[in-house]
């Protein structure tokens, strides 16, 4: 062995032993929130979360909202994501930046944005002749799907980005029009990116407190999401039930996302 | 049979002007040119994946200009053969007659058939992930092929092969052109490739293509 070689290995090591340690110091950060909240409550305090009414409620109510929002941000996230991955057209650069500002502002201005939107003429209107939104079931849904979407968009344009435009050519030489060469050739590559930008916004729309707390409120067996579950208990000093219900909430996305990846996804994927 | 007449397009500050050229049915041309002479440009123009200034494109005396890709009736293999990452061979070769809702019988029937002539039916369960260079090759010629276009265009589909695996994708070839009297534009670099396989050879310098017949070739033979 060379000293050249030998130096190379031990740089080759110092690189994956420095990697692995900021990635471990991340998960041991984690770990450690996760166990802190565990050793806090009490087995009496989560049965009891667990057997209260208004909580299931809450947890079902969780699970519908988001799963319509998450459902609706891929939706709107695919063509959106492929049309900004594709074209070259006037106002993209603005566009794109119109997508992001889901992300950037603050989570309760978005709600603070959604309830006024809804006091003007045309929100009016909407709610009067159509359905009623604030402080309803679609108000947590709207407030969900606002922000998860634009996580959902960002996805999904790397994800076609980073999809090889020529086999879309190749599949228009061989019978296909555009739209079924996007059907069967694309969307098909994109599999693993719609899997993973439906669990983000899903995940995200599970998780959202702020727009929902100031959009839809917090009725108890009306409106209350595990997320506002956890404020309406920490608000009332009851730091185990807050914590419990964090659990529960832990343990919904653990699950669902667990599955989703497992059933979605090649091994070794995401 | 492949006429164009006055083809021009402009990409960039790359342009090509005037390209006229005719392959006849059954004819197997090959394009020569150097790097950046604009050979990829003119075959892609031809499939109809990039716009032509001016110009007409026949193919089997009906004009395709104006036509999208998928009824140009040309089949089209790309340098690296662009397989589809997450189809099966074996979907990647019906495609073409799955989106012509021909009946499924036929599809598998007509697979099957293209599959036997380049010798893929034992990969046609796999996915392209771990198929050799000349597989690859062999199953994008099996899909540019199994709708029966009127024309095949290959672009340097063998220049990333081996020598050996390359001779044997020259004799596949030829047998395909006996079995088949399938009509090609064939982009390549190789001359030997030129010689081996081409009835005429064109060239492609300056924006313009000279055609000349095979000077090494016995065509009465490989008829």
């Amino acid at each position: 062995m060379t000293a050249r070689t030998g130096t190379r290995r031990v740089s080759q090591r110092l690189f994956l032993g420095a990697s692995a340690a900021v990635m471990g110091a991340y998960a041991a950060l984690l770990l450690a929130m996760l166990a802190a909240m565990v050793l806090y409550t009490s087995p009496a305090a989560l049965v009891q979360t667990f057997q209260s009414r208004e909580i299931r409620h809450a947890a079902a109510l969780s699970l519908v909202t988001s799963t319509i929002a998450a459902i609706v941000s891929l939706w709107v996230a695919v063509p959106t994501g492929y049309l900004l991955a594709r074209f070259r057209f006037p106002g993209k650069r603005l566009l794109d930046l119109l997508f992001d500002i889901p992300i950037l502002l603050p989570p309760l201005v978005v709600g603070i944005a959604l309830l006024i939107m809804f006091r003007t003429i045309p929100g009016r209107w909407f709610e009067g002749s159509v359905f009623l939104v604030t402080y309803e079931t679609p108000a947590i849904i709207l407030a969900q799907f606002t922000v998860a979407c634009a996580f959902a968009v960002r996805t999904m344009r790397v994800t076609f980005e980073g999809i090889d435009p020529r086999m879309e050519d190749v599949a228009r030489t061989l019978g296909c029009s555009r739209g079924s060469a996007f059907f069967h050739v694309t969307l098909r590559e994109a599999r693993p990116g719609v899997i993973a930008a439906g669990t983000l916004a899903w995940a995200r729309a599970l998780g959202e407190f702020g727009p929902v707390l100031v959009f839809a409120g917090t009725t108890r067996m009306k409106t209350e999401v595990l997320p506002t579950s956890v404020f309406l208990e920490w608000n009332l000093g009851e730091i185990e039930g807050a914590l419990a219900v964090s659990i529960l909430l832990v343990l919904i996305a653990v699950v669902v996302l667990g599955a989703t990846r497992m059933l979605g996804l090649p091994r070794g994927g995401l | 049979m492949i006429r164009v007449d006055g083809l021009s397009l402009r990409v960039g500050s790359f342009a090509l002007s005037g390209v006229t050229f005719e392959v006849p049915d059954g004819g197997y041309a090959v394009l020569m040119g150097a790097t950046g002479s604009g050979k990829t440009c003119l075959i892609e123009a031809i499939c109809g994946l990039r716009p032509i200034s001016d110009g007409r494109i026949e193919v089997g005396n009906r004009r395709v200009e104006r036509l999208d890709p998928a009824d140009r009736g040309i089949g089209y293999v790309p340098q690296d053969g662009a397989l589809f990452p997450a189809m099966t061979v074996r979907e990647q070769v019906e495609l073409p007659l799955r989106v012509r809702k021909v009946r499924r019988a036929e599809v598998r029937a007509r697979a099957g058939q293209v599959a036997e002539m380049l010798g893929i039916e034992a990969i046609m369960s796999r996915t392209p992930r771990g198929l050799s260079g000349g597989e690859r090759q062999r199953v994008a010629l099996a899909r540019a092929m199994v709708f029966q276009p009127g024309v095949i265009c290959l672009d340097e589909p063998f220049s990333a092969l081996d020598e050996p695996t390359r001779l044997g994708m020259y004799d596949m070839i030829e047998s395909l052109r006996r079995r088949t009297g399938m009509t090609a534009l064939h982009v390549t670099h190789s001359s030997d490739e030129a010689q081996r396989l081409g009835d005429i050879v064109l060239r492609l310098e300056h924006g313009h293509v000279n055609s000349r017949p095979n000077p090494s070739l016995n065509n009465a033979s490989r008829a």
